[in-house]
């Protein structure tokens, strides 16, 4: 990824170690782009770190931290884009945590991890970097968030309703940044065969791999041209059917 | 790391076993996983090119090892490249080609992890020259059942470097690889065709384009007899001038479906053979080729392994010593062409003495033919176990990477002599069903 002038693209991805974001982070790599990797581990940060330069980035910085306890997201970001050389170009807010829901119901910890992860630390994240944004008048913040916030179901309701939270939060930045020339841009992923869902029984056609994903991230990044994405594009059209589905009938499914 | 449960098929298609399947994506999972015994035996996967059982674990577990696929360190100066074990040629090559750099040697299909390429001890059509893969291993990383972890390299990997080498991954978990690469002027060969007319032709040919010629390989037909027998095409080539391309990582067709088993009989294949040798006869006889055409011609159709239909296929790969070679091989041909059972594409090659030191590595000095059959049951099997005895007479071994049903006698006939000092390496946590198969 190059800017208009053919200089490198500054890139900060919090939650790297994951499967899709490392995918991303290879795209980027081949266009010799700089990335600041940020995750808790550090051997695992600094294995991929190595690859991407290997593969072609201009520069691969780790940052260990864990992003969900951070309590000044606004000086740490500050302190990351000096590293990357003063300017952001894109920020990627793709770390997540699904969890168990049974589990939840009982273990309040359990509980306030998922809406923490997923949408406290999250949202606090995406303000500080709409801020840097909007200041510099460009740039791309894109979020992950998930096709589980567009209807409540039994089986993942916390982690659906932090995501839904953080889609709501990231167009309203997308608002407030349209004047700017800045873009924020939300990603409602499907099904994805990453270690998140690891435990799944998988197969079908619904389930996408993380390197067909990270492409689609990839464009969005070199062109932000929409606000709200599904992807892969067809859970639009399903979960537009999911959420006209009667109450009625709903409340007789599994889902 | 997740165990899920899966089921896993080699290249040749021939079974279908269920396992439960890991897939780490960082080398600190292996250790723990290795040792968590809740799963049986372990076996750690690659790309799964293995055409037999080699790759397949009843009762115990896979590790597919593909998502450790990083580089670890590149010296662009020095050639010296580490990689973790899951990392593909195919990948490999896209970037160190563009850089002036080659591997030392490889294999007829860039779909092979590292680790893969180091656990068969591969070897290509530079084998005369370069050796089998081990040769450019300097050394590389092993986790242990037990929890140890190793670094092995020349001067103190011992024996366990030389059985891990070709040990078909029952030594332990290969995590990472370093390898020395080699200069390339360009990613064109200049390659010379030339047909010949029978075995003798081949070994005289083999012989005078040994010193001279970095590649060499031939087709040969098996499937036509009478005069046509083991006739066949001999190609010989070496690196020339141009530009330093990587390979397309797009494949050019993929075979979407499998054709009725029948569809691949006697018939077709002695047909394909004639079409093939007049093609290949009437074609220039000296081209420039990009290193793909040249070392990948069947990676770009992708999964033509399908071609043999739902009952799949077997390969018969041996080596036979120089002594023997001549005769042996005459002999294979005559009685594959005799039972009319056609091998869609046989490779004949002759193999250099350089060693890798790996106790259980195929290659070696002599000739080598690669052959494949459609499965038909025991009139399969029958051939195959009489050709079997041809190599046991010869003194030869078969390539357990290729092989789904050697007899256990006729495996340790080949490699019996390294076969006390390899067993004491195996960890007890790593199994395989081709190893249980053979060491029974």
């Amino acid at each position: 990824m190059k800017d208009r002038t053919g200089q490198p693209k500054r890139v900060l991805i919090l939650g790297a170690t994951s499967t899709i974001a490392e995918a991303l982070a290879r795209r980027l790599a081949e266009d010799g782009a700089h990335l600041l990797l940020a995750a808790r581990r550090a051997d695992r940060l600094e294995a991929m770190a190595a690859d991407l330069r290997a593969r072609g980035a201009g520069f691969a910085q780790v940052w260990p931290i864990d992003l969900s306890a951070v309590t000044d997201a606004n000086a740490e970001l500050a302190r990351m884009i000096a590293a990357l050389g003063g300017t952001l170009d894109a920020a990627v807010v793709i770390y997540g945590f699904l969890g168990d829901q049974r589990a939840a119901d009982t273990d309040s910890a359990e509980l306030r991890r998922i809406i923490d992860t997923n949408f406290a630390s999250a949202a606090h994240w995406c303000v500080a970097a709409a801020g840097v944004l909007e200041r510099q008048k460009r740039g791309v913040l894109l979020a992950i968030s998930s096709v589980a916030g567009d209807r409540g179901r039994q089986s993942n309701y916390a982690y659906g309703a932090a995501k839904a939270g953080l889609t709501v939060l990231v167009e309203g930045l997308a608002h407030r940044l349209a004047p700017t020339g800045a873009r924020a841009v939300v990603v409602k992923l499907g099904f994805v065969d990453t270690a998140m869902t690891a435990h799944i029984k998988k197969g079908g056609p619904l389930w996408a791999k993380p390197e067909a994903i990270a492409r689609g991230l990839h464009e969005l990044l070199v062109k932000p041209s929409k606000t709200v994405v599904y992807m892969p594009w067809f859970w639009r059209p399903i979960m537009s059917v999911i959420k006209n589905i009667p109450t009625f009938v709903f409340h007789k499914t599994k889902l | 790391m997740i165990f899920e449960p899966g089921t896993y098929t080699s290249w040749g298609r021939i079974a279908r076993v269920a396992h439960p399947i890991g897939r780490p994506r960082y080398r600190d999972e292996i250790a723990p996983a290795l040792a968590g015994r809740g799963n049986g035996k372990m076996l750690a996967v690659g790309l799964g090119r293995s055409y037999g059982d080699s790759v397949l674990n009843s009762g115990g577990a896979l590790i597919d090892m593909s998502g450790l696929d990083r580089v670890m360190a590149f010296d662009v100066e020095t050639g010296v490249l580490r990689a973790e074990a899951g990392l593909s040629l195919d990948v490999l090559l896209r970037l160190i080609v563009p850089r002036g750099w080659f591997l030392a040697t490889t294999p007829g299909t860039r779909f092979v992890t590292l680790g893969g390429a180091v656990a068969n001890d591969v070897h290509g059509k530079n084998h005369h020259m370069a050796g089998s893969f081990g040769c450019s291993v300097r050394r590389l990383g092993l986790v242990r059942s037990d929890g140890s972890h190793h670094e092995l390299d020349r001067e103190t990997g011992g024996k366990l470097l030389l059985a891990t080498i070709g040990g078909l991954g029952l030594t332990g978990i290969i995590t990472w690889v370093e390898v020395d690469l080699v200069r390339i002027p360009s990613a064109i060969l200049d390659v010379e065709r030339i047909p010949f007319a029978n075995v003798g032709s081949f070994f005289r040919l083999a012989e005078a384009s040994a010193k001279s010629f970095e590649h060499t390989v031939a087709w040969i037909d098996c499937a036509n007899g009478g005069s046509s027998l083991g006739r066949g095409i001999f190609q010989r080539a070496n690196w020339c001038e141009g530009e330093l391309t990587p390979h397309a990582s797009r494949l050019k067709a993929v075979v979407p479906f499998e054709p009725p088993s029948g569809a691949l009989n006697g018939f077709t294949v002695r047909a394909f053979n004639s079409v093939y040798y007049r093609m290949q006869k009437r074609g220039a006889p000296r081209s420039r080729q990009h290193y793909a055409t040249f070392f990948y011609p069947l990676d770009a159709i992708g999964k033509w392994n399908r071609l043999y239909g739902r009952r799949g296929f077997y390969q018969y790969q041996c080596v036979i010593g120089p002594e023997h070679a001549e005769p042996a091989v005459t002999e294979l041909v005559k009685q594959i062409a005799r039972v009319g059972a056609g091998s869609f594409l046989a490779v004949l090659k002759t193999l250099g003495s350089r060693s890798s030191g790996g106790l259980l590595s195929f290659p070696r000095a002599g000739a080598t033919l690669a052959l494949d059959f459609a499965n038909r049951g025991d009139r399969t099997l029958e051939l195959l176990g009489r050709l079997d005895k041809v190599v046991l007479e010869a003194g030869g071994r078969l390539y357990p990477a290729k092989d789904g049903r050697v007899p256990a006698a006729v495996f340790r006939a080949g490699y019996g002599e390294n076969l006390p000092a390899f067993t004491a390496q195996v960890d007890p946590g790593c199994s395989s069903d081709f190893w249980r198969r053979v060491s029974a």
